[in-house]
């Protein structure tokens, strides 16, 4: 029945609907793909796309009211999608294994590890209690968990984000599956933990045999894994290939707008605007007539009013369009160089940070013990000009946003010194912070919980202005606040709706507004495009940039994109347990990165470029931060630097001058190995 | 471990001392001369005989060499003595908590004993008949009156079905037991009364299910609420990918998780009935806490209305700790290292 020969799993026009009271939400609507033993296959596509949905269909972990409502789902020459409930279970976990996007709330926070992963096991029969145990500690081995025989005895909420991923494959190996399904199992983990995860999931491919499914909204991610690609919108499949040929020369017009709206890592610095697609994707309740991207798609043709199929474009690819199918070319968009950008030097420092500390003090471990001091910010200098962007970049826990929260006087710093716009701010009472707020705002990563929910944007808006005297009465306000709806692109009428009425992107120009509102010199940005899908990215960063130009922002931006940073930042800071790595423009550091943290953290980001990302197979940074409460003496980042000598254990590196507008804390970078650039 | 346990315990002291302190004041700045009321008015008009009486009562005393005086009579067990019974707070408290204790714990049991399985089942099969019988439980038992309850079941099913006994602990013509632990269930099975011990039981039955419905409801309510939680979380959708059945999943993964808030809230629940059940007691004439802090109150017995106080201010403290240690076992974020 199921030869060797056949494919591993063959869907075949898959239907997942959601069931609701306001009609069929489509979300999965006629998906077809096989996959052969032992490949990798990647599935990409922005929120909503039914990625997601359609993993979760192969396994049947569809939760109310999602059904499966057409279509086969062939694995090993049975159909899951018409297995009963207890068949299902039986290859749940043992022939097809599932990890997902959260690490921090995937493993059960009251059992210890031990426990999930051995029940993982025994659950089907195939290890006996004592097999798994012993198993368990070995794969947790396999899987880079230090100490497993320590791991096993642990709960949970005892280690990081990156340990716990790799607990979770360690469970999803456990029963040797077949398959391996990973729905976005890096996004929220820091670039260099997702290199180390990455390279697992590529190693378990190569020894094991196992089959892997990939989903992730990252091209980079998905060039550095798989070897065949899905590109899905709206439901569909919309091109499928190999990340060569679809990464290279894209025949579909959402790939190539998907390709062009990422800033990129590895490209010369190109014009400050990215490519983006208007509107919104169509609502899955009712989708278009026709081809599902003709409203937003520039290459559109009468035809395109007609529902295109999943056709071959060339050898070993398809594609969902009328255009590409008929031979017709997309044409890349030029990535126009800048004009020279003016030289930020001589503006005035606006913001000028000195020493700058914040030390938390923990509770005490014991009645006796000595009180822990977290140092997350631990001298920083730092001048930002008017006018200028200037980006925090480091792992998490480096202290980024810590010191944003110091800048904005949200915390009080405890040692050093901060002067905004000449006024020294270190020590001012709150009183005195109050009225210099309106000159510094913040943009937040969260666009859904940053917002008020029960007001209406308008009030949101004219909240501010009012606290602060800027209009003198109500009409006044409302005449502002139409104003800066139009400011970030949106109509007027938002100002009578309410936050939940928003997408993600509407919401955080909301945000954006909100921010603009008092006419402030300095923004400083937290994450503030990391929850959006790319295209709506696109669409914020070029918001933020035209933003400056038109009123002469200074931004201070924190991001953990480095391909984003090197997009919208002059100067980038490398931040590394509290401590200033690298400083330098934004241009030279991409280019040449001097310190080794510095170029690890580079070489850690997948670029969305096969090629590239096959020729350099260096082994990703080993280990994780170091716990703040104890940094290493010397260099804080010598624990884990590739380059570490006995002199970078004993004294701690300086600051200095590099010579070409920035500088380095590092006793081997010399200007001549500066000249190696990154990888 | 021991350090949180030791941290708990510290703090629970100090709840206890605050609350004898909050008793002490209170009584102090009750309006009335305990003087005046003791000796009579005639008496009390010889300034000399008020003089020695003070003297004699410590009343002369500064405030806090009184409350210096109370504090250590209660460290050996001193709550002074009612002025009704003419007998020590304490023994009085002593023969009358056994009933309290006997029937809250098995209104407990059972509020547990039903509350728990009917939550987590009407979370597990959410919007089925369990869940709309769970709904209906949790509704009726937080909002029928006790007293309105309590004669109602009496009513039923001893006046008119005659399946349970009237009110009381005992059939008048039962012996009660020899008293070794007060509570009768106990006592009766110690001395090998197998008839007491029914009859026991069987008094028990309507008391209970009245004193239990307010607490059943609560359970019910929350158990359904924190099990609904549990049952969305990420963990759960990963123990059906590993392909664990449904009971190992929601035995095992979410109802331990769900378990949190119960404990806390059971604590609370627990406390509550060991403070006696004032109308629940009244209407089925229960020899409890209940009437006794009743009788004392409309008698105006202070040094009883105060030792009563102090009891049920330590229960509560101690039923904190133990929801406290509880949690510790229970959620390992909670105890650090």
């Amino acid at each position: 029945m199921h030869g060797p020969d056949d494919p591993l799993l063959q869907v075949r026009d898959l239907r997942t609907w959601f069931l609701t009271d306001a009609g069929p939400v489509r979300a999965v609507d006629g998906v077809s793909f096989d996959l052969r033993r032992g490949e990798t296959l990647g599935i990409v596509g922005e929120s909503g796309s039914g990625k997601s949905v359609c993993a979760k269909s192969i396994m049947r972990l569809l939760e109310e009211p999602a059904r499966i409502v057409g279509g086969s789902v062939t694995f090993r020459g049975r159909d899951l999608a018409t297995l009963d409930e207890e068949a299902i279970r039986e290859v749940r976990g043992r022939d097809i294994a599932m990890v997902f996007q959260d690490p921090m709330t995937s493993l059960n926070p009251v059992l210890r590890i031990a426990r999930q992963l051995v029940e993982a096991m025994t659950a089907h029969g195939r290890f006996t209690a004592a097999a798994a145990r012993a198993r368990a500690l070995a794969l947790l081995g396999r899987m880079g968990v230090p100490a497993p025989a320590r791991a096993v005895r642990s709960y949970p909420h005892q280690y990081s984000g990156g340990m716990r991923q790799r607990v979770m494959l360690a469970m999803g190996v456990s029963n040797e599956p077949a398959l391996l399904i990973a729905d976005e199992p890096t996004t929220a983990l820091d670039v260099t933990i997702q290199a180390q995860i990455l390279e697992l999931l590529r190693g378990l491919n190569a020894d094991l045999g196992t089959a892997v499914i990939l989903i992730s909204h990252d091209l980079g991610v998905i060039a550095n894994l798989c070897s065949r690609v899905l590109v899905m919108y709206a439901g569909e499949v919309v091109e499928e290939g190999s990340p060569e040929a679809l990464l290279g020369d894209p025949r579909h017009p959402y790939t190539w707008a998907l390709l062009n709206a990422a800033p990129r890592l590895d490209a010369a610095t190109e014009g400050r605007r990215l490519t983006t697609i208007e509107g919104q994707p169509p609502d899955p309740r009712a989708w278009p007539e026709g081809c599902r991207f003709r409203a937003r798609c520039p290459f559109a043709v009468a035809r395109c009013a007609e529902h295109p199929a999943l056709l071959p474009v060339g050898p070993g690819r398809a594609s969902r369009c009328w255009v590409t199918q008929g031979g017709g070319a997309l044409l890349t968009p030029a990535r126009p160089r800048p004009a020279a950008p003016p030289p930020p030097a001589e503006a005035e420092p606006l913001l000028v940070l000195s020493g700058v500390a914040k030390h938390f003090a923990l509770p005490r471990e014991g009645v006796f013990a000595p009180r822990r001091i977290l140092r997350a910010v631990d001298g920083v200098d730092l001048v930002v000009r008017r006018g200028e962007t200037v980006g925090l970049v480091g792992e998490s826990g480096c202290g980024k946003s810590t010191l944003a929260r110091l800048v904005t006087r949200l915390h009080e710093p405890t040692a050093g010194s901060i002067r905004f716009a000449g006024q020294d701010i270190t020590h001012l009472p709150q009183a005195a912070i109050r009225p210099l707020r309106r000159r510094m705002q913040m943009i937040f990563q969260d666009p859904y919980g940053s917002l008020n929910p029960r007001m209406a944007v308008g009030e949101i808006l004219a909240g501010p202005l009012l606290l602060h005297g800027i209009v003198a009465d109500r009409a006044a306000a409302a005449r502002r606040v139409a104003e800066l709806l139009d400011i970030v692109n949106l109509p007027a009428r938002a100002a009578a709706r309410f936050p939940h009425e928003f997408s993600g992107g509407q919401r955080q120009r909301i945000s954006i507004a909100r921010a603009l509102a008092l006419q402030p010199d300095l923004v400083v940005a937290d994450e503030p495009v990391s929850a959006l899908d790319v295209n709506i990215q696109a669409q914020i960063i070029n918001l933020m940039v035209e933003l400056q130009d038109r009123f002469g922002l200074t931004y201070l931006f924190i991001a953990h994109d480095l391909a984003v940073m090197r997009h919208v930042c002059d100067r980038i800071v490398v931040l590394y347990l509290g401590k200033v790595m690298e400083v330098a423009p934004a241009e030279a550091l991409f280019r040449a990165p001097l310190h080794p943290y510095t170029r690890t953290l580079i070489a850690a980001v997948p670029v969305p470029d096969p090629a590239l990302e096959r020729g350099r197979r260096s082994a990703p940074l080993p280990g994780e931060p170091p716990n703040p409460i104890s940094p290493p003496q010397g260099c804080r980042f010598v624990t884990r630097c590739p380059l570490a000598q006995p002199i970078c254990r004993e004294v701690e590196p300086a600051l200095r001058a590099d010579g070409r507008g920035g500088a380095v804390a590092c006793h081997l970078a010399e200007p001549a190995v500066a000249g190696a650039g990154p990888g | 471990m021991l350090r949180y346990v030791a941290a708990r315990l510290l703090t629970a002291a100090f709840m206890v001392l605050l609350a004898t302190l909050a008793v002490f004041l209170i009584a102090n700045s009750v309006p009335g001369d305990p003087v005046l009321s003791q000796l009579g008015d005639l008496a009390a008009s010889n300034p000399a005989t008020v003089a020695e009486y003070r003297q004699k009562w410590g009343l002369d005393l500064p405030i806090w060499d009184r409350y210096w005086i109370f504090l250590r009579g209660l460290l050996q067990g001193d709550l002074g003595s009612s002025i009704v019974s003419r007998r020590p707070v304490l023994a009085d408290i002593r023969d009358y908590a056994p009933a309290t204790i006997e029937l809250a714990s098995v209104a407990f049991l059972l509020s547990l004993l039903v509350g728990l399985p009917l939550g987590i089942l009407a979370a597990v099969r959410r919007d089925s008949w369990i869940d709309n019988l769970a709904r209906l439980v949790s509704l009726v038992g937080v909002s029928a009156p006790t007293f309105w309850l309590a004669f109602i079941m009496l009513a039923v099913f001893y006046g008119w079905l005659d399946w349970a006994p009237g009110p009381g602990q005992l059939d008048p013509v039962s012996f009660p037991p020899d008293r070794v632990t007060g509570l009768l269930l106990v006592d009766s099975l110690l001395a090998g009364d197998w008839e007491t011990f029914q009859d026991a039981a069987a008094h028990l039955v309507l008391p209970s299910i009245v004193l239990a419905s307010a607490t059943l409801g609560l359970i019910t309510r929350t158990t359904r609420a924190a099990m609904l939680e549990a049952l969305s979380q990420d963990y759960v959708r990963v123990a059906r990918a590993k392909g664990l059945r449904r009971r190992a999943i929601v035995l095992g993964h979410a109802a331990p998780n769900a378990m949190l808030p119960v404990v806390t809230l059971g604590g609370l629940a627990y406390a509550n009935l060991l403070s006696g059940a004032v109308l629940t007691e009244t209407v089925f004439s229960w020899p409890g806490l209940g009437r006794y802090t009743y009788q004392s109150a409309v008698a105006l017995d202070f040094p009883a209305i105060m030792g009563i106080t102090m009891i049920v201010a330590v229960v509560f403290v101690a039923v904190n700790i133990l929801v406290d240690l509880s949690y510790a076992l229970l959620d390992p974020r909670v105890v650090k290292g």
